[in-house]
């Protein structure tokens, strides 16, 4: 596979988001405004990037009965050096995203990439796989973000849209609106795909899983 | 739904086929609701009218748009669209703004109704899910209550004035043949017990709704009022409970409809006692003063639940293995 292609079946075929529908609570969670989903897709991508890398250095060398503290520990060393460049930086953003931050080294996202992907590939391919998946899944926040405070909120990035008269509908900005603009989002970009998810299973699913291999399912 | 689709057709036969269709079923609602909506007319004034319209119209025209978009058959012919956007009305305070109430329609239709797969298909009650998303996005226009018919200062609703711990509230609670009758702030379609039991009886007698769940939701509730809502045990006002607030129009007209309901009777009377018990613990001791539609709500999660737990034996069957 060209690192190109690597880097578009992180943002379309096997978008995390849409596609994987993996790191679903910091999507709830963090995307009630655009600026915060901007913030966590950044600080995400830059974790994947870096884990993706050091995990596929290291990849002879962890013994694979005990894989996954080890990526665990790594994912954790990334996460610490973006939350402390945060705090420094951008006190605000940190603010907002909270407990969050220091929950992407649970993100399943991250070690979902580490065990399917760095772990059997070269250091190049996992860098663009790290920096696909965490472009795929910054615009998916932001987009998310974006609607939910744009409805909620009735503003984008901060800037309000629309005046006094028309008050914006608080519950977009609450929990359930992250649910609704969630499912809204999941439905329509499988309408808009080319290939759709038709049942539950592991029929439609993207991700190229040793269970689809070994059920014979697998496309590629 | 085609009913003479060959899939619809179950079972080996003698068939018993019935004159009823859902058009049929959903005008008896429309007409069951017409005392209702008269008193509400005749409280509120123009302010109920143009609500109702706009929810009429909004969900009409939201499942016209919806059935277009998907490529599905036009379902606006049976009605159902009909009594969701008038059941929404009621539901409603009559000072909402119009944009507000279009929107409840819309989000009733399109998003608990159309995206799960039409009539039937939807998990909760579309209008109390408009209801629960117009609370969550607009408390204050939602929790605004005027007056009825010319005198159109707000007030707090009967059930406001009675929650303990709650704001104060200094106004006087209404007499109970005003809450009976209905002339008392609330919602358009709630405030009168009377025309919603005139048209509960009609509903009963047309055999479009059984007495389990509404019987048991109002017992239920009438029971632990009694119980617990006074200052010493069994001194509560439970009538009061009964006709103040939602409870008659949500128990004979939301926890009735087909699709949100369990299928035995069994499991019509567990779904009946838990609305009541809900109900009957948030406005006794919740944040809100009135606790029907969420009570209704996570009764219609449960539902799938019931059902795999009542499921009737069959005749000569063993034990079933859900």
């Amino acid at each position: 596979m060209s690192l190109l292609h690597i880097i578009k079946n992180g943002i379309v075929d096997e978008n995390p988001t849409t596609r994987l529908v993996l790191g679903t609570c910091p999507t709830l969670a963090v995307t009630t405004s655009a600026i915060n989903g901007l913030g966590m897709g950044i600080s995400t991508m830059a974790v994947l990037i870096g884990s993706n890398i050091v995990i596929s250095l290291l990849r002879r060398v962890i013994p694979d009965t005990v894989r996954i503290p080890a990526y665990i520990t790594v994912i954790a060393g990334f996460v610490t050096i973006v939350q402390l460049l945060l705090k420094a930086y951008v006190p605000e953003i940190d603010k907002a995203l909270g407990i969050f931050i220091p929950l992407i080294v649970v993100n399943c996202i991250i070690l979902a990439r580490a065990e399917a992907f760095a772990n059997k590939n070269s250091v190049i391919d996992s860098a663009a796989d790290g920096l696909g998946m965490g472009i795929g899944f910054t615009i998916m926040l932001i987009i998310m973000g974006g609607a939910r405070e744009i409805l909620g909120n009735g503003s984008i990035f901060g800037i309000a849209l629309y005046g006094s008269a028309v008050s914006p509908a608080l519950a977009m900005i609450l929990p359930p609106g992250g649910f609704l603009a969630f499912g809204i989002l999941i439905g329509v970009v499988n309408v808009f795909s080319k290939k759709k998810i038709t049942t539950i299973g592991c029929t439609s699913c993207g991700a190229p899983c040793k269970r689809k291999y070994d059920s014979g399912e697998g496309g590629k | 739904m085609n009913p003479n689709d060959p899939s619809m057709i179950a079972g080996s036969s003698p068939h018993l086929k019935s004159g009823q269709t859902t058009s049929i079923i959903m005008r008896d609602v429309l007409i069951a609701l017409v005392p209702a909506t008269l008193a509400s007319l005749y409280f509120f004034r123009l302010n109920a009218v143009f609500l109702i319209l706009t929810t009429i119209i909004s969900c009409v025209l939201a499942e016209y748009v919806a059935n277009k978009v998907m490529k599905k058959p036009v379902t606006i012919g049976d009605y159902s669209a009909a009594v969701t956007g008038l059941l929404l009305a009621f539901n409603l305070p009559p000072s909402l703004p119009l944009w507000m109430a279009a929107t409840g329609g819309v989000f009733a239709i399109i998003i608990t109704k159309q995206l799960f797969g039409g009539l039937g298909m939807n998990f909760i009650n579309p209008a109390l899910a408009a209801r629960a998303f117009l609370m969550a996005s607009w408390p204050v226009a939602m929790t605004t209550w005027t007056k009825t018919a010319v005198d159109a200062a707000t007030s707090a609703t009967p059930l406001a004035i009675i929650k303990k711990g709650g704001e104060v509230v200094t106004d006087i609670p209404p007499a109970i043949t005003n809450l009976f009758l209905g002339n008392v702030p609330g919602s358009l379609g709630e405030t009168s017990a009377l025309a919603l039991l005139i048209g509960a009886v009609y509903l009963v007698v047309r055999r479009v709704i059984t007495l389990e769940i509404p019987l048991t939701f109002i017992g239920t509730v009438a029971l632990m009022t009694w119980i617990l809502g006074g200052d010493s045990l069994f001194s509560g006002n439970f009538l009061y409970h009964v006709f103040a607030g939602g409870l008659i129009l949500g128990a004979f007209y939301m926890a009735t409809d087909y699709t949100t309901s369990p299928v035995s009777t069994a499991g019509k009377i567990i779904m009946g006692t838990g609305c009541g018990i809900l109900t009957a613990v948030i406005r006794l001791y919740g944040g809100y003063p009135e606790g029907v539609c969420y009570s209704i709500l996570l009764m219609n999660l449960a539902v799938p639940l019931i059902d795999k737990y009542t499921l009737p034996k069959s005749f000569g069957g063993g034990k079933i293995h859900a």
